[in-house]
């Protein structure tokens, strides 16, 4: 597989979506595209975790809920230990307390493989949310903190759109390049063979736990970024249907290339703002309509949306090639 | 002493009705390493039939035999329908019975909405037992229904899978699946009848669930997490290893309610955290 330095593709999707404030609303700035990045951004680790390393974490969202809920912490005075630091030290710190939790639910997880660390990451983030949920001391319980809003100018539609871009971009293409990168190889080494690798002298454990905290610094990017979205963090920031919703996304985006996550993130959103306006019947029924979509695309394309692309770009000659494409 | 043994009771009664969810959901799982999402909305699901049974016809032991066989056919129809058909993929099987778990709870929130129903009970299991313990004279008649229900359903559970030649065959196939189809057995009807029970007990549980608690939205969620943990400390495709992990969660999550109230939920966690560093398999399961 040949790899180019950037692919063109990426290049004109990121100068549209560099150029995209001066003919977009505010709206679809913020609402639409900024959304999509941040979800995108905290499903790229579970790409990353489920597509490169065999492992499907639930855990993604939970680690998100724990920076969100450190810059919430840290940030705000209405609320719990009202410390009001500057916004910096407090997204460092949510950045190194999320890639914490990222570290203590890998190497939970790493121990098992499969579907075994899917129940063990959902108990965990399950468990996570019913204690944001009884917790008041710190975390204020059922009602969570407000008010928590970026330092000036970027609560303002553009530079905040500015701000997921720059953070979804660089996550991209780190993930892109890390893939190809000897460490990504590994990883899917291990997915694919890891008595093989185990006894070529990798060590599993630890590669598997370093592919957790790399997914951990995106998914706690993406919880800050979360928090100033909605303005505020509650349990049902971290409740199951958003910890759920990252697997639908990063699943129907598809898990062969990192793209794949933003790309189910757009269209996650999409079906979110505007399947609701095509079928008015629909408007309290969103988790049927994704829960459909998704339980569509599981049967049909288990590769995702990418794969449909993929099918529907291919010539025609090659329709009947097997080979694989990543 | 008083809160003490109404506590035990509690933890005791709660870990019958998490054994009944959690022995379906592992006994599903052993067999065929589904790990059936959608276990949770199954007794959610039990849960109304029961209730709706009960009130049609005015029985209780009405609404029981339905929630368990009306679940029990529908676990019959995903297993024929779906998962039959992606056998030995499991992470696809997964991501459906996951897919199926939301579009049920959204379709069960449009049919009955968001208010909590209490299935009605017959009136000499309303009131309180004189159970006669130091501190605790009396105690709900329907809660130590439930765990003589859960003692009936472990002891069926053992008879039939220790007792009875398809019991046998579902043991086999636990141990080496390929080995028992090899040996001229229709692992197919075996897999079917088996989540038919195994759903089955999801949707008993949600009549009992109902009757002893309450059922409304999220209480899938609440315990579909409870079968993940349950089977996680008790060993994965171990009946007698749900036993004794709804033991300890239901144990651990009323003492945890009852003496530290913000922190109960922690005591569930470190049990699960303790249990998959010292032994990753479970406490009853096979490495």
């Amino acid at each position: 597989m040949a790899r180019r330095a950037i692919d063109p593709r990426a290049a004109v999707a990121l100068a549209a979506l560099i150029a995209a404030p001066l003919v977009l609303t505010d709206f679809w700035l913020v609402q639409i595209l900024g959304r999509a990045l941040i979800l995108g951004l905290i499903a790229l680790g579970l790409t990353l975790l489920a597509g490169f390393g065999g492992m499907v974490s639930l855990g993604q969202m939970t680690v998100a809920g724990v920076a969100a809920y450190t810059v919430a912490i840290l940030t705000t005075t209405g609320t719990g230990p009202a410390l009001n630091l500057p916004a910096l030290p407090a997204v460092l710190l949510a950045l190194v307390l999320g890639m914490l939790a990222a570290g203590v639910i890998g190497l939970l997880a790493v121990r098992t493989s499969g579907i075994y660390t899917i129940m063990i990451t959902l108990a965990i983030a399950v468990v996570f949310f019913y204690f944001t949920r009884q917790n008041y001391p710190l975390l204020n319980g059922f009602d969570g903190y407000a008010e928590v809003v970026p330092p000036e100018p970027w609560g303002r539609p553009a530079p905040f759109y500015y701000l997921c871009l720059a953070a979804a971009a660089a996550g991209y293409l780190w993930i892109a390049r890390l893939v190809a990168a000897p460490f990504g190889l590994a990883l899917q080494g291990l997915r694919d063979e890891p008595r093989r690798l185990e006894s070529l002298g990798f060590d599993v454990y630890r590669h598997r736990i370093a592919a957790y905290l790399v997914a951990g610094v995106l998914a706690s990017a993406g919880g800050v970024l979360l928090v100033w979205f909605n303005t505020r963090i509650d349990p049902g920031t971290v409740s199951l249907g958003p910890v759920i919703d990252i697997l639908v996304i990063a699943v129907i985006g598809g898990l062969s290339h990192p793209v794949g996550a933003f790309v189910g993130a757009l269209a996650f959103v999409l079906i979110d703002n505007f399947a609701v306006e095509a079928l008015p019947a629909a408007r309290e029924r969103f988790n049927l309509i994704i829960g459909t979509f998704f339980l569509l695309v599981v049967l049909f394309s288990p590769d995702g949306l990418l794969g449909i692309w993929r099918r529907l770009m291919r010539p025609p000659q090659d329709a009947g090639s097997t080979a694989r494409e990543d | 002493m008083t809160l003490f043994m109404a506590t035990l009771l509690n933890g005791l009664s709660l870990a019958a009705l998490y054994f009944i969810v959690a022995s379906g959901f592992t006994l599903i799982f052993g067999l065929m390493r589904i790990v059936n999402l959608a276990h949770g909305a199954l007794y959610l699901l039990g849960g109304y039939v029961g209730f709706e049974v009960q009130r049609a016809t005015g029985s209780w032991y009405g609404a029981v035999v339905a929630g368990f066989a009306a679940i029990a056919a529908v676990g019959l129809v995903l297993q024929l329908a779906v998962f039959r058909h992606m056998e030995g993929q499991e992470l696809r099987q997964t991501l459906v019975s996951l897919a199926l778990s939301i579009i049920a709870a959204d379709l069960m929130l449009w049919v009955w909405g968001g208010d909590t129903y209490q299935i009605t009970t017959p009136d000499y299991l309303f009131g309180a037992f004189p159970v006669g313990l130091p501190g605790l004279p009396m105690y709900p008649t329907m809660r130590l229904v439930t765990i003589l229900v859960a003692v009936v359903v472990g002891i069926a559970l053992w008879l039939f899978l220790t007792r009875t030649r398809l019991g046998m065959i579902i043991r086999a196939g636990v141990d080496d699946r390929d080995m028992v189809q090899a040996s001229g057995i229709n692992v197919h009807a075996v897999f079917a009848v088996t989540f038919a029970i195994g759903a089955g007990l999801a949707g008993l549980a949600g009549v009992i669930g109902g009757s002893v608690l309450s059922i409304a939205p999220g209480e899938d969620l609440r315990f579909l997490l409870i079968s993940l943990i349950v089977v996680i400390v008790g060993g994965m495709g171990s009946v007698a290893g749900s036993a004794l992990g709804a033991l300890l969660i239901g144990l651990a999550e009323q003492f945890g309610l009852a003496y530290t109230p913000t922190y109960g939920v922690v005591y569930t966690f470190l049990i699960l955290v303790a249990v998959l560093a010292l032994r990753p398999q479970g406490l009853l399961g096979r490495a």
